[in-house]
């Protein structure tokens, strides 16, 4: 019992990074697209502004995630880290380098300086979330044993379910990035931007979908114990759940109403992370160790089950408080456009 | 079935590699460098926002501009350290499981309540600061203010609540183990609340408070001697100096509790400190020299000062080296070493805010002499350094166990190959983080202070 509150705990702090440290990655992949240091400029403003007062906040979800498992989970905590040390660290190093990128993009002295930075912030923005979606693909398709196992960096995780869900997380993430920028703009009252993020909301649901529909191909091939979990039961519910919510926010974006689309999209994804967790019941690490034997003891778990239940009580308030303000333009300045650095005639004039 | 292989195997390799990780003291070394690049950052999580907080009430109470200016400047650079204390924070979390499995695989359970209560903390930190930095003129000016009074909470706590891990880890309790060695019947609470939590909490806060004192004063006594004394740089320069004038002195007092508790807690430890080698009735104290090859170099030596002190008894025995297996010492000249430099670099942080408290209480005005903020510039490194051996000194003087007495690190080291690269990585990356501070911290020094008064929001970054 209290083994399952913490997990549903642990998930929905995993659902909570997806979906706002998804978002946050998904920015710095438009960021990337959004075309030649004049044209993308107002984007790449818009997507900085933005992401500003928020981006701590979205951040430590991963924070949660890392503890909540050490805790409440240590037995498969100690096997995980050791086994996927590779794209771990790299996950972590993006992190890093996106983080150093964005504040110091504005600093740059050249357009060329301006566009190396730019591309690293877009770049680390999607190694980031590939990184961890490779991570739970091995995780899901039962490549960690209980023991842990560093022999094979590369091996664990270089193979085909975990290569395709990283790339799920990152089209998810560019995604909800989409939807949540649209439903900014339309706030702030930038009507072109808005339609621009529309339209790359549904080019990228369509591209999310497409990957989530080809992929289940790849994993009934390739990991066929997580396709009968996802096909079968409590499993196939969720999926359908996701895929009702996506196209529900499919139909939301189109017709332009963003904030409603907000909820959806993050409940799609939300819904595709419990499809997971029922999928591969009772085992924490499939085929090796399940989520009773991972645990910790009861009163290591009703400490944090009351402490979480405490620390939301004084969280949420505040995040609402924090979201509040800057969805109404209370936070941080208007809008500007990061054109690249300064020419000499701007600099001069 | 040849998939299946790998699979089977795979446990008894990592068996096989648990004993033998060549790379144990890169994988300590890189631990200790994010240690190093993270704690300077935890300091100013612990102390600058009260201290940012103090000069916003001097505003609202005075309505004097120079305040308002001053605390909104400062709240830009607390944003700042904290975004690059988030992301060290984050490399210690994944590096905790990267480099140390096993530790976290056995004892996660017993201290990781400290670290979830942590984590709640950190999340009330990082939304009420961006709340307060972005809200400048947005805000309500008491809302303003009562939005900071979170984020000096959660930074008391925050640190307080990893202390308490650190304090378990040397003095490590709250959990019974059976006759396979499994960890039973835990008690989180006991497990925080053990006895090296208090000591060590309250000089790692005042270290904290002495670390921003010294480093904020120095940058504005740097002004000074440029001949910048407007009452912008004088308000920069004496709030942060009163800050260590009353936390250096007072940490002596502390310092010398938490010596007293190492000498009950961890006899072995304290000996380490001192470079104590037999177990001695009336121990006597050497005041610095240099610690090699088995001995005390130099140093002014006082008769049962260290008998005295550790236990408030001039003929107390002090257990010695000798009392541990030659394998269960710590490397004495690390320990030694960095706990003198600590305590000389203390003793003179300490007589340099006696010297501001002296001309500030005796003649009603700052010291005169030049000399007197040269030391201030140079405060702010020595700080540094002197934060960096006290955890040295408590690190490395636990060594060789990560869990005292009870787990050696290599025990709960991980098997993977890749530490020298990823401590290469690391070294880069850190380099990498310490530029862009340097550069948005100059780019901030740069702008005239009188814009803080013209900008609406608290933005840090300007764009091209």
């Amino acid at each position: 019992m209290l083994e399952e509150i913490a997990l549903i705990f642990l998930l929905v702090g995993l659902t909570a990074y997806a979906v706002l440290g998804g978002a946050d990655f998904g920015a710095g992949f438009w960021d990337l697209t959004a075309g030649s240091a004049s044209r993308g400029a107002r984007m790449r403003g818009f997507i900085h502004t933005a992401m500003g007062p928020v981006w701590e906040a979205n951040h430590v979800w991963l924070i949660f995630v890392l503890v909540m498992t050490w805790t409440c989970f240590p037995a498969a905590f100690g096997p995980l880290m050791e086994t996927l040390y590779v794209p771990l660290f790299l996950a972590a190093v993006g992190i890093i380098l996106r983080g150093a990128a964005y504040a110091l993009r504005g600093e740059a002295a050249t357009i060329s300086e301006a566009r190396g930075l730019g591309a690293m912030f877009a770049l680390s923005s999607i190694l980031a979330p590939f990184f961890f979606g490779c991570a739970i693909g091995a995780i899901a398709s039962g490549e960690v044993p209980a023991e842990g196992d560093a022999s094979r960096p590369f091996g664990v995780w270089l193979n085909p379910t975990s290569l395709l869900i990283g790339a799920l997380a990152v089209a998810t993430g560019a995604y909800n990035a989409a939807v949540f920028l649209a439903a900014d703009a339309k706030r702030a009252g930038i009507a072109d931007l808005a339609e621009a993020f529309r339209r790359r909301a549904l080019g990228a649901a369509i591209a999310a979908g497409a990957l989530a529909l080809g992929g289940l191909a790849v994993i009934n091939a390739d990991a066929p114990d997580l396709f009968d979990g996802l096909t079968s039961g409590t499993g196939l519910l969720a999926v359908i759940a996701s895929a009702l919510a996506g196209l529900i926010t499919i139909w939301l974006v189109a017709s332009g109403r963003f904030e409603p689309a907000r909820y959806t999209s993050a409940t799609a994804v939300g819904a595709i992370i419990a499809g997971w967790a029922l999928a591969q019941r009772p085992d924490f690490l499939p085929g090796e160790l399940t989520f009773e034997d991972a645990a910790a003891g009861t009163p290591t778990l009703t400490f944090v089950v009351i402490g979480v239940v405490v620390a939301l009580l004084i969280i949420v308030p505040a995040l609402y408080v924090l979201f509040r303000l800057k969805l109404e333009g209370r936070l941080g300045e208007p809008v500007q456009p990061i054109p690249g650095a300064p020419t000499e005639e701007e600099r001069a004039g | 079935m040849l998939e299946s292989i790998p699979t089977l195997l795979g446990p008894l390799v990592a068996q096989a590699d648990a004993v033998s990780q060549p790379y144990l003291l890169e994988a300590r070394q890189m631990q200790a460098l994010s240690l190093a690049v993270h704690i300077p950052l935890v300091c100013f999580g612990i102390s600058f926002p009260a201290v940012v907080l103090f000069v916003e009430g001097l505003w609202l109470r005075t309505g004097n501009p120079v305040y308002k200016q001053l605390a909104k400047r400062w709240s830009k650079v607390m944003l700042i350290l904290f975004a690059i204390g988030v992301v060290t924070g984050t490399i210690l979390s994944f590096e905790l499981g990267l480099l140390w499995p096993r530790f976290m695989e056995q004892w996660g359970e017993v201290f990781g309540f400290a670290f979830a209560l942590e984590g709640v903390a950190f999340f009330v930190e990082a939304i009420f600061i961006a709340v307060y930095v972005y809200g400048w003129d947005r805000l309500p000016e008491r809302w303003h203010l009562a939005s900071g009074i979170p984020i000096v909470i959660a930074g008391v706590a925050g640190s307080s609540l990893v202390i308490a891990v650190n304090g378990w880890m040397n003095t490590p309790q709250g959990f019974e183990l059976d006759a396979q060695g499994n960890v039973t019947d835990v008690s989180p609470l006991n497990a925080l609340l053990n006895p090296n939590l208090w000591h060590e909490e309250v000089h790692m806060y005042l270290a904290g408070f002495i670390v921003v004192g010294a480093i904020v004063s120095g940058v504005y006594a740097v002004a000074w001697l440029r001949g910048r004394r407007g009452p912008y740089y004088r308000a920069g320069l004496v709030v942060p100096l009163c800050v260590l004038a009353l936390a250096a002195p007072a940490q002596i007092v502390v310092g010398d509790w938490a010596a007293r508790t190492v000498a009950e807690t961890q006899p072995i430890k304290l000996a380490a400190f001192e470079g104590l080698h037999e177990t001695t009735e009336g121990a006597d104290l050497t005041l610095g020299g240099w610690y090699a090859d088995g001995k005390v170099y130099g140093g002014v030596s006082i008769p049962k000062l260290l008998s005295f002190l550790a236990f408030h008894d001039p003929n107390a025995t002090v257990t010695g080296l000798d009392q541990a297996p030659e394998g269960d010492r710590p490397p004495v000249a690390w320990v030694r070493n960095s706990f003198q430099i600590m305590v000389g670099i203390g003793t003179l942080l300490a007589l340099l805010g006696l010297w501001f408290l002296w001309c500030r209480l005796r003649h009603g005005r700052l010291p005169r002499s030049r000399w007197f903020y040269r030391f201030v510039v140079a405060a702010g490194p020595l700080s540094l350094v002197a934060l960096i051996a006290g955890w040295i000194v408590t690190e490395v003087g636990r060594q060789p166990w990560i869990v005292y007495e009870l787990m050696r690190v290599e025990e709960a080291v991980t098997g993977a190959e890749g530490v020298p690269v990823g401590y290469a990585t690391l070294v880069v990356v850190y380099i990498g983080l310490a530029v862009i501070a340097a550069v948005m911290l100059r780019r901030l020094a740069r702008r005239p202070p009188e814009t803080e008064l013209e900008r609406g929001a608290g933005e840090v970054e300007v764009l091209p």
